[in-house]
């Protein structure tokens, strides 16, 4: 059974098309992540999905129900914001019963799935406090209660760890996982960062001005994107985008991974070291080709390369991929 | 830290030059207050001077107290000044929302009319209002002025609360939603506490013009039953002889309501002037 079905969904403000023909099937158990660059709909798409914005055309199906016309709290869904959005006046069992309260749920039950969802966040000894009083860790693992006692067939993410400091994103990154394969629901993430689409995702959907561009998963996308976008935007440090023509490629356009590149005493292409990032586990060099163009190239380990230096470097041709002056991939 | 950068020199002109205003500030109504306490003669002597042993006298209050309907006024002016700001909080408050949180068609142009009313003064409008509230038959009642007062109030309420909500954020009233919250729930229970100090404001705002106002109770509400006190104060002020005794006791005994709602909404009013300075 799909849990989540878009046919055709369109959205458009005044003259503004913000979601042109959106076609989509999420399966159950499936953690699907939205991705793209700001501005490209991928969070107009969830407050569709969620009925905060009501679709201009085309068809929301949840648990194989359409909901196309049906109000946000009727749909089987739940929500967690990026800025927390707890309510101020109520303590945090307050947040995480209000839901239910309000769906007419019996008291020893909203007390079970309080205590049950205060477990698996850890969040027992907070239950009393105001949001006010809670860190942005803690605000947010709330925010997640909230979404959990409701029990929805369909989880929906706004850009959650946004507000979240590097090393706290990363726990709760790991935490979202765990309650994913804890729950077995199906969840709809929308971030801009490809770290977190890469790492959470069964399926990411690459959006681009209101358009999909690529459904995949995470090394579907990266080891065989369908165009340059989809290339460019997985993986960091993205891909390098090179004139095909004088390494003798097909196409237009020729995308090499960083980490397909070696620095070689004679090859295809030459450069000055503009710069070096020393990571500890990797090295990656900034090398400017005579043409003016930038390469980043990422070795493995530690290497002892001086800015200013003449480099030749190769590439693992069989890894390279081909684009068109569109943009669009060539296949071999 | 904070000791360092602090230079007493400073600290004693800030606090000098707002001395000075709170002085001039407070001059005519520490006028008022002492001279209420004292004969008519000793008004008039020396405005000035404290009210001693010999010049102490109540007369004033006594004449106040007696003369006409007193408690009726102040009860008339206490109802039509809560009414209306009651009417102007949740109907500014609730034109507001609907401002800055649905697109419809028209919303900017709707927004700009209302402003419109900040500045045109309602009193071009008297006697329109007069002729209304004649074919109405509402001359002569507390609800002529409420009506008035509501309609002057509206304008700079609408403009000041749709801007203080508009920073409410659009993820907790999303939240609401998806918790199954109604509209009225989430503006209610939601918006309404975080925009609190916006509306001390307008309260504050609203509530002084009306509470002194002579000119709507004049025109519209006249009769005894219905003056408000600034109305019924004019009693004491003849065209030969007024009684300053009486005028000065009857404003003192003014001041107070005011001053009672003001310290209700003042912490909340201070917070909403100094919210946007300091965030």
């Amino acid at each position: 059974m799909t849990a989540l079905k878009l046919e055709n969904v369109q959205k458009s403000f005044g003259d503004i098309h913000v979601l042109k023909d959106i076609d989509l099937e999420v399966a159950e158990r499936e953690f699907i992540v939205f991705v793209g660059p700001s501005g490209c709909g991928k969070s107009t798409l969830l407050r569709v999905i969620a009925g905060l914005e009501d679709a201009s055309g085309g068809r929301v199906m949840i648990g194989g129900r359409d909901v196309t016309r049906t109000p946000p709290a009727k749909r089987g869904i739940s929500m967690v914001f990026q800025s927390y959005a707890l309510y101020p006046h109520l303590d945090v069992e307050g947040n995480m019963a209000l839901g239910l309260r309000q769906a007419g749920e019996e008291r020893k039950v909203i007390a079970e799935r309080i205590a049950t969802a205060a477990s698996m966040l850890s969040l027992e000894p907070y239950l009393k406090r105001r949001p006010a009083e809670l860190s942005g860790g803690q605000r947010q693992r709330v925010a997640i209660g909230r979404a959990i006692v409701r029990k929805p067939d369909l989880f929906l993410f706004d850009e959650p760890l946004s507000n979240l400091d590097a090393a706290l994103r990363m726990a709760t990154r790991v935490e979202i996982a765990r309650l994913h394969r804890e729950l077995g629901a199906c969840m709809v993430y929308v971030t801009h960062d490809q770290t977190e689409a890469m790492t959470l995702a069964d399926r990411i959907v690459v959006l681009r001005d209101g358009r999909i561009e690529q459904v995949g998963s995470p090394m579907e996308l990266y080891n065989d994107p369908a165009n340059q976008f989809v290339a460019g935007f997985l993986g960091s440090p993205s891909m390098n985008f090179l004139a095909a023509g004088p390494l003798g490629a097909p196409g237009e356009v020729l995308g090499i991974r960083p980490e397909h590149l070696g620095v070689v005493a004679q090859g295809p292409l030459r450069g000055r070291i503009s710069h070096v990032e020393r990571l500890g586990g990797d090295t990656n060099l900034l090398v400017t080709t005579p043409q003016d163009e930038t390469v980043t190239v990422r070795l493995f380990g530690q290497h002892d390369h001086r800015m200013g230096t003449e480099i030749a470097l190769d590439f693992d041709r069989a890894r390279a991929l081909s684009f068109d002056a569109a943009g669009k991939r060539l296949r071999p | 830290m904070h000791k360092a950068r602090h230079n007493p020199l400073n600290s004693i002109a800030a606090h000098a030059a707002l001395l000075t205003w709170t002085a001039i500030a407070l001059f005519p109504v520490v006028v008022i207050l002492i001279n209420s306490f004292k004969t008519r003669k000793a008004i008039f002597r020396e405005p000035l001077a404290l009210p001693s042993a010999d010049s102490f006298s109540l007369v004033g209050y006594q004449t106040v107290m007696r003369q006409g309907d007193f408690f009726l006024y102040f009860q008339n002016s206490m109802i039509v000044t809560v009414v209306s700001l009651a009417f102007i909080l949740l109907f500014g408050a609730m034109a507001a929302f609907a401002l800055s949180e649905y697109r419809f068609r028209g919303n900017a142009l709707m927004g700009l009319y209302l402003a419109l009313g900040i500045m045109i003064p309602i009193r071009i409008g008297t006697v329109a209002i007069l002729d209304l509230m004649v074919q109405t038959g509402l001359v002569n009642t507390l609800m002529a002025l409420i009506l008035v007062y509501t309609a002057q109030g509206l304008p700079l309420a609408v403009f000041i609360l749709s801007e203080f909500m508009r920073q409410v954020s659009d993820d907790l009233k999303n939240a609401g939603r998806i918790d199954g919250l109604s509209e009225y729930r989430i503006f209610f229970r939601l918006v309404l506490p975080l925009v609190r100090p916006a509306m001390a404001t307008v309260a504050v705002f609203n509530m002084i013009p009306i509470w002194n106002d002579l000119w709507f109770p004049l025109i519209l509400a006249p009769g005894e039953a219905t003056k408000t006190l600034t109305l019924g104060s004019q009693v004491f002020i003849g065209q030969f002889v007024t009684d300053w005794n009486a005028v000065l006791s009857a404003l003192s005994l003014a001041i107070l309501p005011v001053l009672i709602l003001y310290v209700i909404f003042s912490r909340q009013l201070i917070r909403g002037i100094t919210s946007g300075a300091v965030k």
